[in-house]
């Protein structure tokens, strides 16, 4: 068994950088989720295992640190909340384009706007549907527990480095700041080594020279780069959708939720089945790739569905697009931070669901 | 003696390195581009460092440098070089770091990570390419367009009241702690560009002895956009931009030259 | 009594013909030539070859580094 600590969800996310031989960090402080640099700045990561940590002086800034570091084949990450993920997007997108492993953590906050420093899942569509400019897609992890969000920077830094593709951990206020126990992972040394067949590390005699770039001005040759990242996002899509499935062996009402949602959902269907309801949830651990075999499945064996997020409806319509209208699918949620109780829940479940 | 006895490998004593491809620059007749991008080639070659040095190329005119330097090279959002120079050079503290920047990428947009990256200190060369307008986009005012010069955004010369005066932000720059040597030259004369390419050896040479942050701005033409022959442009630029960008050295191991 | 002689090699299809060698020519060797080259400039090339001292000049003000030279020390009785 692993080490077992109580821990904040934020801090969780930095001890597992260090353990998963993260090699960098770049970052710029916003609530909730400033205890991830804080937590890197008092291990002195420098020391501890030679992991380069700098406070830059925007967003910005930090996301195109993540590209210059992640472009020499550096194990990289960055953090933020919501409207500093906004400002990482252009940068997202270049990463994205240029086929850059990389993790970035979101700590989601409401808004839009500047909006609140509580909780929420406002920034679904953005971490899912692109984010940024182009046909591109994030790998989106959605943990929920601080057990999750350490094992979930493992996970991340391993698709990231499969895929050469931007990883993100898509968590929220609540989830970063809640204290949990949580079993961390034995450290893993830094690595090394670096596939020269792409890193920008100084050509060598015996190679080609590296270029890492995302401009293709040639029509043909954007297209051809495009149809190239379709590939790579359609083997996702086939191999590495992750959820986890509670009381849905009998289940007659399903709840859809990831995160925070999920367990409040996770308490509701306890409460529905202490009433004789038989309800399950199932919850998507992967954003993109999403879980829509998985959920047309279950169309086949509940008799409706209902999507619980702190938002006002955005997975809900790839929930919908999963079911393809074979039963009933609606939303219940509440935004700005405001959390729903399990008992309000059921109670959305019953009268749009059951009673509907 | 003929010349068919003088043209011989031994004789030879000047040709294009070979750390620039065979590739066509994409660059207008008379650009100062090449120039710069050959002494850059140059130095490199001469240390002998290809082996350990990553270029940046920004968004502009140089965008495709990498497709002319034949080194490794990533190329970055625009105004975002320092910034992915930094990464880079915290990873890998022992290689050589150098971005390319024009004026727009490096003094508009990228002001901020310019100015921060200079004020870390960061152990990288900043190769800044002022010609007083964004060529690429088609001759609109850069941060740099000299008060009255016209441009396509500025068509009946850069009035000040309304846009601003331009950004000296070499002279910025060297006021920072972290920049060591901080230098302005010119290529479009022989003996200056002997000038430029010390002072691109020695900014390589700052990085080498890990001095902090080195920064040579090459005063350059645009004669396309300028709407010049490049004989012509190149006076207008000793005429115009010398006496408000003046050419020489700056700071030099940290310490600022005095001027009158 | 020594005597420097240089030879210059203009690429005239890399040249893009912008002049600067021509004016940065201390000894008039290079001219433009009447004919252009596939890209449809008029290239320079070496009008004046015997008067050419290898300085150099030429090639390094060259955008395009199009220009490669030569040069021999030679004794003149």
């Amino acid at each position: 068994m692993g080490e077992l600590r109580l821990m904040k969800g934020n801090e969780a996310i930095a001890e597992a950088a260090i353990r998963a031989g993260c090699d960098a960090y770049f970052g710029y402080p916003i609530t909730p989720q400033s205890e991830i640099i804080e937590y890197l700045a008092a291990e002195e990561t420098h020391k501890r295992t030679g992991m380069v940590l700098l406070q830059a002086e925007s967003e910005i800034a930090a996301i195109n640190m993540v590209y210059g570091a992640a472009s020499t084949g550096k194990k990289v990450m960055t953090s933020s909340s919501s409207p500093g993920i906004s400002l990482k997007q252009e940068g997202i997108s270049y990463i994205a384009g240029a086929e850059l492993p990389c993790l970035i953590v979101n700590v989601v906050r409401g808004g839009p706007g500047l909006g609140t420093i509580q909780p929420s899942q406002a920034d679904y569509f953005q971490a899912t549907k692109g984010g940024g400019h182009g046909d591109y897609r994030l790998i989106v992890l959605a943990p929920a527990s601080v057990q999750e969000m350490s094992d979930f920077v493992k996970l991340a830094f391993d698709l990231a480095f499969k895929y050469r593709n931007p990883a993100m951990i898509l968590s929220d206020g609540m989830i970063g700041q809640m204290m949990e126990k949580v079993e961390l992972f034995d450290p893993v040394p830094r690595n090394t080594e670096f596939d020269q067949s792409w890193v920008i590390t100084g050509k060598t005699a015996d190679r080609e020279r590296n270029i890492i770039t995302s401009l293709h001005l040639e029509s043909a040759s954007m297209e051809k780069h495009n149809q190239e990242l379709q590939k790579k996002y359609i083997q996702m899509q086939e191999q590495e959708v992750r959820i986890e499935k509670i009381q849905c062996e009998d289940a007659e009402f399903l709840f859809v939720a990831y995160g925070s949602s999920a367990r409040i959902c996770q308490k509701a269907v306890d409460l529905a089945r202490a009433e004789g309801i038989k309800t399950g949830l199932l919850r998507p651990q992967t954003l993109f790739p999403f879980p829509t075999k998985e959920i047309e499945k279950m169309a086949g064996q509940v008799k409706g569905i209902l999507t619980v997020e702190l938002s006002m409806g955005q997975m809900v319509e790839d929930v919908r697009l999963a079911v393809n209208g074979k039963i009933k699918v609606e939303f219940y949620g509440r935004a700005g931070g405001m959390i729903p109780t399990p008992e309000e829940v059921l109670k959305a479940m019953k009268q749009k669901i059951i009673g509907g | 003696m003929e010349i068919k006895d003088i043209i011989k490998e031994e004789n030879l004593v000047y040709s294009k390195t070979k750390l620039l491809t065979d590739t066509t620059l994409t660059y207008c007749p008379g650009c100062g581009h090449g120039v710069a991008h050959r002494l850059l080639m140059e130095v490199i070659e001469e240390m002998n460092i290809r082996e350990d040095t990553i270029g940046i190329s920004p968004v502009g005119c140089s965008v495709f440098a990498y497709d002319f330097m034949d080194i490794d090279m990533a190329q970055a959002a625009h105004g975002r070089a320092p910034a992915v120079a930094t990464g880079i050079k915290r990873c890998w503290p022992d290689k050589f770091v150098f971005t390319y920047q024009g004026d727009g990428d490096l003094a508009a947009i990228g002001t901020a990570e310019t100015i921060h990256a200079c004020n870390r200190g960061e152990n990288f060369t900043i190769i800044f390419i002022n010609n007083g307008i964004y060529g690429m986009t088609g001759g609109q005012m850069a941060p740099t367009t000299l008060p009255g010069m016209k441009s396509s955004t500025t068509p009946f010369g850069r009035d000040v009241s309304l846009m601003g005066n331009p950004i000296k932000i070499t002279e910025l720059v060297a006021q920072l702690p972290g920049t060591y040597f901080v230098s302005r030259q010119a290529v479009h004369k022989p003996a200056n560009v002997r000038k430029a390419k010390k002072a691109i050896r020695t900014a390589f040479e700052v990085q080498q002895q890990k001095k902090g942050l080195s920064f040579v701005e090459i005063v350059s033409n645009c004669n396309s956009n300028w709407k010049m022959t490049p004989i012509q442009s190149n006076q207008w630029m000793e005429e115009n931009m010398f006496p408000y960008y003046p050419i020489g050295d700056i700071k030099i191991e940290g310490k600022l030259i005095k001027t009158n | 009594m020594a005597k420097v002689k240089g030879a210059i090699i203009i690429d005239k299809e890399k040249c893009k013909g912008c002049e600067l060698c021509v004016v940065a020519c201390p000894t008039n060797v290079i001219g433009m030539a009447p004919d252009v080259n596939g890209k449809g400039y008029h290239f320079a090339y070496a009008i004046n070859p015997e008067s050419c001292t290898g300085c150099e000049n030429c090639a390094i003000v060259c955008p395009d580094g199009v220009i490669s030279v030569y040069r021999v020390k030679v004794t003149v009785e």
